[in-house]
């Protein structure tokens, strides 16, 4: 059963076609990785699947079905898309207001009635930062250590209650040891979440996710264009193991990219 | 927390059986009225601000554009009540400008150098700096009567000045004391701009801190410099109050820059306008006319310079 049913994506920036022709399912509550190197468009993609390519005047063709719907459908909002699929970005992105304002940011602008000190804690817990920062609530997010503001964003991200959470390699700015706490982590939520994952990291890939897409860059010397494309998908097991695709084989073994 | 938490059990459901992303959950659907609403009303205000303007330019070309010709560039202001045109003006403001340029520009760019690049170093640099911004802050606020008062009383003045009479200089003195500070602190934030990595790959190529600034942080923010300098350019250009305290003004060609009452645009407007006579008042809008081009040219090459610099970077 998937999340997302991705269907002939292609992405143009003006008359530079980013990636084209992308079709993957994208499985429910498991870690699903997008690794690939530089200019691949592994993370257009992902900026796909939560609309945020809208923010970038890009023209998005084919369709991505998101349980059952095309999300850049003709009446779908895409702020809706946004709430239901939690984005966690490259950089810690904490708002320069306290650890308790991030979180409860989302929940406040959703219109969340209930407890929010509740809410707070729940997800500053499920990211495993509540015991850090319980009695410091009130200091301004930007304080904290990288690995820690970027565990206060996911918890911010999934204070709003996704279906989905989207990570543009969430690791890349941090030290190994907060990498690992992050790794951790997102294996702990995909009991509660669909997870997709764009990564640089090809060990990260294969320790936390359970399904791999490769992407890479076609060139097409006659027209100087590059453009991204899926090269391989598959259980993240095959393609680490025994992948189909000597392109797959080469970037894996370290002999490209 | 998970996909079938649904709160509305009347709630649309896709072939999957998921809640459909057109029902509006929570408070989706009021902000979506909020949203259109919001939009709603800040066009409309959007609307409203360009109005003024629009009738501006729209009046100042339907009356000026009559008094507009060669003639009225190349000859001056007649003693009689038709034809000629404010060459003195155009030749003074000229003067005053230039003078105030060379004044202003060199030495607002100096201080923002300093204050960027130099007085982040030391404490007391630090402590000077911030002395430096606060004060052209200030600057930034004054009044231009109060610029011109004060020239007035410095230069031109012979009780407790030094008595130098109405000239040129001194309406460029005026004038670039009112640009300064837009000068200096348009160009410390161009500076900032300037990302610290270039200056550091700089540095490790060995380059000293002169160096530096000349050969990579001031390339860099040419183009915002020229942006910062010419908007101020715009601003002094249409100064009038301090040159009537500095130049007096003259509806005759003055060639001398130090000695002697000037003539500049702003002025001969401020003349013609309350002349008594067609002829007067069409030649102050001519002249308002051209101000108006002349300031509107030197925006446009500063959002040029300005959107050239953004694609550098």
């Amino acid at each position: 059963m998937s999340v997302f049913d991705v269907q002939g994506l292609g992405v143009a920036y003006g008359s530079f076609t980013a990636v084209k022709d992308i079709s993957l399912e994208i499985p429910r509550n498991k870690v699903t990785a997008l690794i690939g190197p530089s200019g691949c468009g592994k993370s257009t993609v992902l900026r796909c699947l939560n609309r945020m390519n809208d923010l970038m005047d890009a023209t998005v063709s084919g369709k991505i079905i998101y349980n059952g719907e095309d999300i850049y459908g003709p009446e779908v909002d895409a702020a809706e898309v946004r709430r239901r699929i939690g984005m966690v970005f490259q950089r810690p992105n904490p708002f320069p207001k306290s650890i308790y304002e991030n979180v409860a940011f989302g929940p406040r602008l959703n219109g969340f009635k209930g407890d929010l000190d509740q809410l707070v804690e729940e997800s500053l817990r499920s990211v495993a930062l509540w015991d850090e920062v319980k009695d410091k609530l009130d200091d301004p997010g930007t304080a904290l250590s990288g690995g820690q503001q970027q565990r206060l964003c996911i918890a911010r991200a999934i204070a709003v209650q996704p279906d989905v959470l989207l990570m543009d390699e969430p690791c890349s700015a941090l030290d190994p040891i907060a990498t690992l706490k992050i790794e951790d982590l997102i294996r702990q939520l995909e009991s509660s979440y669909s997870i997709v994952i764009v990564t640089h990291n090809m060990q990260q890939a294969a320790r936390v996710s359970e399904m791999t897409a490769f992407f890479s860059v076609d060139i097409d010397d006659e027209h100087g264009m590059r453009t991204g494309a899926l090269v391989e998908y598959d259980t993240t097991e095959k393609i680490f193991n025994n992948p189909g695709n000597t392109r797959t084989e080469d970037y894996i073994s370290g002999r490209f990219g | 927390m998970s996909t079938t938490d649904t709160t509305d059990t009347t709630a649309k459901t896709t072939e999957t059986g998921h809640r459909s992303l057109l029902v509006k959950q929570g408070n989706a659907g009021a902000r979506a009225v909020k949203n259109r609403f919001a939009t709603g009303v800040l066009t409309a205000a959007m609307a409203i601000a360009v109005v003024p303007l629009l009738l501006i330019i729209w009046e100042v070309t339907r009356r000026g554009i009559g008094a507009i010709h060669w003639d009225f560039f190349t000859t001056d202001e007649p003693s009689y009540r038709q034809e000629g045109g404010y060459r003195a003006g155009f030749v003074g403001t000229a003067y005053v400008m230039g003078g105030a340029i060379l004044m202003s520009v060199p030495l607002g760019l100096a201080t923002a150098i300093y204050v960027v690049e130099y007085g982040r170093e030391t404490r007391a640099g630090r402590r000077l700096s911030d002395l430096i911004r606060f004060f052209t802050d200030v600057m930034t606020g004054i009044p231009s009567i109060f610029v011109g008062l004060f020239v007035y009383g410095f230069l031109v003045s012979s009780t407790g000045g030094l008595g130098q009479g109405f000239n040129a200089f001194a309406g460029s003195v005026a004038i670039a004391i009112i640009m300064l500070p837009i000068v200096a602190r348009s160009s410390e934030e161009m500076l900032k701009l300037v990302p610290d990595e270039w200056r550091n790959a700089s540095y490790a190529l060995g380059a000293s801190k002169s160096r530096t600034v000349l050969t990579t942080v001031l390339p860099a923010a040419a183009p915002g410099l020229a942006t910062g300098s010419m908007l101020a350019v715009a601003r002094g250009a249409g100064e009038t109050a301090p040159l009537i305290m500095t130049i007096l003004g003259s509806q005759y060609l003055v060639s001398s820059y130090f000695e002697g009452a000037q003539g500049a645009v702003p002025l001969q407007i401020y003349r013609g306008a309350r002349q008594q006579f067609e002829a007067g008042i069409e030649r102050a809008w001519g002249g308002a006319l051209s101000l108006f081009l002349l300031v509107l040219i030197l925006v446009v090459l500063a959002r040029w310079l300005g959107s050239k610099a953004n694609k550098l970077k």
